[in-house]
């Protein structure tokens, strides 16, 4: 198959540079959904994780997570159009992508992308106006009567922000604490959907031996709010870690002030792995209950499913999803006394754990032919040559990872989210 | 200043106008539910008369007969009068016109299609009169000796 | 009653914005505005397949890439032929060389030798789309680029399609692919520009041997209705209840 490129000039048909046949398989089947699909519900995932964090202090009032919350609030923001690109970058027509606002088809799980996703960055943004708008309306005075084209550029920046709500009294900035609670709760459903809808796709696709289950869409959740939680925490000790190596350059190392950060991040991110664990829990129960009742029925599917999962595909589910990413860390975080080291490599595997789960449903999925008597095997190009291994391979990928990371860095520079003195 | 807390919500109204405005211009008048459910029948009805108005290509052999008449003649008395002109000819489209002249394939390949023999009981291509390539001929035309209009070798001029 | 500045402003704001917004942009849904046919409920399209008369020449297969426009060398198509040689020890050899559209002419399946002795049957299984009447593929689609026509025919809107792929995902038969050249979703259309001006599909018309027949459901004089009325027929997965109205004679329980 690979080996079988353009014959007619460049024209190709999409999935044959990346799918390996093997057995009996129809002809137009590749894999057609690829690293791209694979990112989309994992960088949801993060989203509503993360928002559900920021969530459990500002609607449960969890104050050891206040630090937390207004981080995970803005890196909730940062990942938000980041969710989108790898829809973008899958989509044949991606100009037309737009049409999911305008005719959206309500039997398709993919037609609730449009508002689902509208709506919830309505209310992230929102809650992000109201944590921030005292921020805004003071840089914006403060910035007043200042040369230089960058702070006008920033006043007016700041300027527009506050959306002109000047007021900064004690009833005004009561009401912003009001909303924030308001709309942080009802941002919790609606990020649950956000990343729900998403195991509705695959949950729902009945041709799919492997995908089609009721427990997909609740698998998806719980999984979704392990890798956000995983996520903010982890960015969170990168922060501390730097902060203190700043702190121990500037101060000298035996400064009390490095020992009050410390004490104040392992207290927070012990608090935060219980959350973590519970979740982790959950989402693991979850998986094995379906895998269970699989073999238990044993359907017709059953036969090459248990050769795709116990076989070809057992490396990547039982080794790197449930043994490393979920059964290691989830030791590494009961072990007693805890520590940031500990902790953050148990994070990094959960996280992988996570990645692993997505691409095992996804191409795990596509695995085996609707035949149910050949193979197919997803080879993710890494040198492209051509925009569609670009964008479906490594590069499409790594761009999808960074630009979290981009995005949060400008971010801050308008609504900072990291502040180290309480 | 009373009530700032609606501003976002005023901003989102307009994100909405905004859309809902694009979407009356982006999206054709004729795009709706055409039949009985939303499920099924929920489209632009143009699309309908788009895929009725695609151009033919194949016009089927009673349209040949008209121009090459001797050797539709010979074809409809012979057993290949099955298989219509343009399975091996191609498709007319606009011939004469366009094209100006179809292919004649003499390769062994097309023959072989349905006289390759494979042993094959309960099919209909068990009872093609067939032989084995590599036997037969290896790496000759076929229509070196059998005329594909009367493949019949007896009746052979 | 105090009418400060400010509430004036907003209510101003407020109706600016409802007056822009035109009355059509709320529409979903287009009553019996529709200019263009969309197709003759009198009509319900079926095909029968007879798996007896199948000799695997795959000329069904060339006519449909050349009358339909699919790249004629690329391995994606929007019918094909698949071939079944059972052995004596009971298993299926299966396969379908580029969909079967250069035709059977070697034994060998998948590069192995397979004994003429050992063969206790052996069959051809042209596919095509079965356009099903609860079609999973229309279900799915995010935008309503697919849908159903009124004589029963599944087709893809060419200028609404996304390109997402979650149609070629939902069919269970594995007929749709993404059209190398517009880059949108594809599958067979019955040849719907063929069969509303009277003529067969390309398939139909090519099969030298009548194992393809297309017809009209609605018909009970049609000889495809006919066939599928008097003959012992089926179709293929049934068990996902979306219906196929393609029919087989002498579909074997090998077929996958």
């Amino acid at each position: 198959m690979l080996d079988q490129l353009a014959t007619n000039g460049h024209l190709i048909a999409h999935g044959m540079d990346w799918t390996i046949k093997e057995g009996f398989v129809y002809p137009n089947e590749f894999i057609y959904w690829s690293i791209q699909i694979v990112l989309y519900p994992y960088m949801t995932g993060l989203v509503a994780g993360a928002f559900v964090l920021s969530s459990l202090y500002h609607v449960f009032g969890q104050q050891d997570l206040k630090d937390m919350a207004r981080f995970s609030l803005v890196f909730s923001l940062a990942l938000l159009p980041v969710a989108m690109m790898p829809l973008l970058m899958h989509l044949q027509q991606p100009l037309r992508g737009v049409e999911v606002l305008f005719t959206p088809h309500f039997t398709s799980a993919i037609s609730a992308f449009g508002i689902i996703f509208t709506t919830y960055s309505i209310i992230v943004l929102s809650e992000i106006w109201f944590v921030y708008r005292t921020y805004f309306v003071e840089q914006a005075r403060a910035l007043k009567g200042k040369s230089g084209v960058a702070n006008t550029f920033m006043r007016g920046l700041y300027t527009v922000l506050s959306l002109g709500a000047w007021d900064l009294g004690e009833a005004a900035v009561a009401k912003d604490k009001k909303a924030i609670k308001i709309l942080a709760g009802i941002g919790i459903p609606v990020a649950c959907f956000l990343h729900g809808y998403a195991g509705f796709i695959f949950g729902s696709v009945k041709a799919n031996a492997l995908w089609m289950s009721p427990l997909m869409p609740v698998i998806f959740i719980m999984s979704a709010v392990v890798s956000g939680i995983a996520l903010c925490m982890l960015t969170y000790i990168v922060i501390m870690e730097w902060k203190k190596f700043t702190t121990t350059l500037a101060k000298g190392r035996g400064d009390d002030s490095v020992r009050l950060i410390k004490g104040a991040e392992i207290d927070v991110i012990s608090k935060t792995s219980r959350y973590l664990i519970g979740f982790l829990i959950a989402a693991i129960t979850l998986e094995l209950l379906d895998l269970i009742f699989r073999g238990y029925t044993a359907m017709k599917s059953w036969d090459i499913l248990r050769s795709v999962m116990y076989g070809k595909d057992f490396m990547n589910i039982f080794v790197l999803q449930y043994g490393f990413g979920n059964l290691v860390p989830f030791i590494l975080l009961i072990l007693p006394r805890l520590t940031i080291r500990r902790t953050a490599l148990a994070l990094v595997l959960v996280l992988f754990g996570v990645f692993m789960m997505r691409w095992n449903v996804v191409i795990g999925g596509q695995a085996f032919s609707l035949s149910f008597d050949g193979y197919m095997h997803y080879v993710m190009p890494i040198i492209p040559h051509n925009i569609e291994t670009f964008k479906e391979g490594l590069g499409g990928a790594v761009l999808v990872g960074i630009t979290p990371f981009v995005l949060f860095w400008l971010i801050n520079k308008v609504a900072p989210s990291l502040r180290f003195n309480n | 200043m009373k009530n700032h807390v609606l501003r976002p919500l005023f901003a989102a109204m307009a994100l909405v106008a905004l859309i809902l405005t694009a979407r009356a211009l982006m999206v054709p008048s004729d795009f709706g539910v055409h039949g009985k459910s939303f499920t099924y029948n929920f489209y632009r009805a143009g699309a309908v008369s788009d895929w009725k108005n695609f151009p033919v290509s194949y016009k089927g052999g009673a349209s040949c007969v008209e121009c090459h008449d001797e050797n539709a003649e010979s074809l409809a008395a012979s057993r290949h009068r099955i298989i219509q002109c343009e399975n091996c000819h191609g498709p007319a489209r606009n011939h004469p016109e366009d094209p100006e002249t179809l292919t004649i394939n003499r390769s062994r390949d097309l023959c072989l299609r349905c006289h390759a023999d494979l042993p094959y009981p309960g099919s209909l291509r068990s009872e093609l009169p067939a032989i084995d390539p590599g036997e037969h001929n290896p790496g000759e035309a076929c229509v070196e000796c059998h005329n594909p209009h009367n493949p019949n070798l007896e009746d052979m001029e | 009653m105090k009418c400060s500045r400010r509430s004036f402003l907003k209510k101003g704001l407020g109706s600016a914005i409802a007056a822009s917004l035109p009355l059509s942009s709320f529409k979903f849904l287009s009553p019996a505005e529709a200019r263009a046919a969309v197709g003759d409920p009198a009509v319900r399209w079926g095909f029968l397949i007879n798996t007896y008369k199948c000799t695997g020449c795959g000329f069904c297969v060339k006519a449909c890439k050349k009358e339909n426009k699919v790249p004629y060398d690329l391995p994606v198509t929007r019918t094909w032929v698949e071939r079944y040689v059972i052995t004596k020890d009971g298993e299926a050899h299966i396969d379908s060389p580029a969909g079967g559209r250069d035709g059977y002419t070697d034994p060998k399946i998948e590069d192995k030798e397979i004994a003429a002795e050992e063969i206790t049957k052996a069959f051809f299984v042209p596919k095509l789309c079965n356009q099903c009447q609860n079609p999973a593929c229309v279900q799915v689609c995010p935008v309503g680029a697919t849908f159903q026509t009124e004589d029963g025919v599944v087709l893809v809107d060419r200028t609404w399609c996304i390109g997402c792929g979650y149609c070629i995902m939902a069919c269970p038969y594995g007929v749709r692919f993404f059209h190398p050249v517009y880059k949108v979703a594809e599958k067979c259309t019955f040849c719907y520009h063929r069969i509303t001006k009277g003529m067969k599909s390309a398939c139909v018309q090519a099969c030298p041997f009548g194992a393809r027949q297309i017809g009209d459901l609605k018909d009970p004089d049609d000889p495809v209705t006919r066939a599928i009325l008097t003959q012992r027929v089926a179709v293929l997965k049934d068990e996902y209840g979306t219906k196929p109205q393609v029919f087989y004679i002498g579909l074997d329980e090998n077929v996958r």
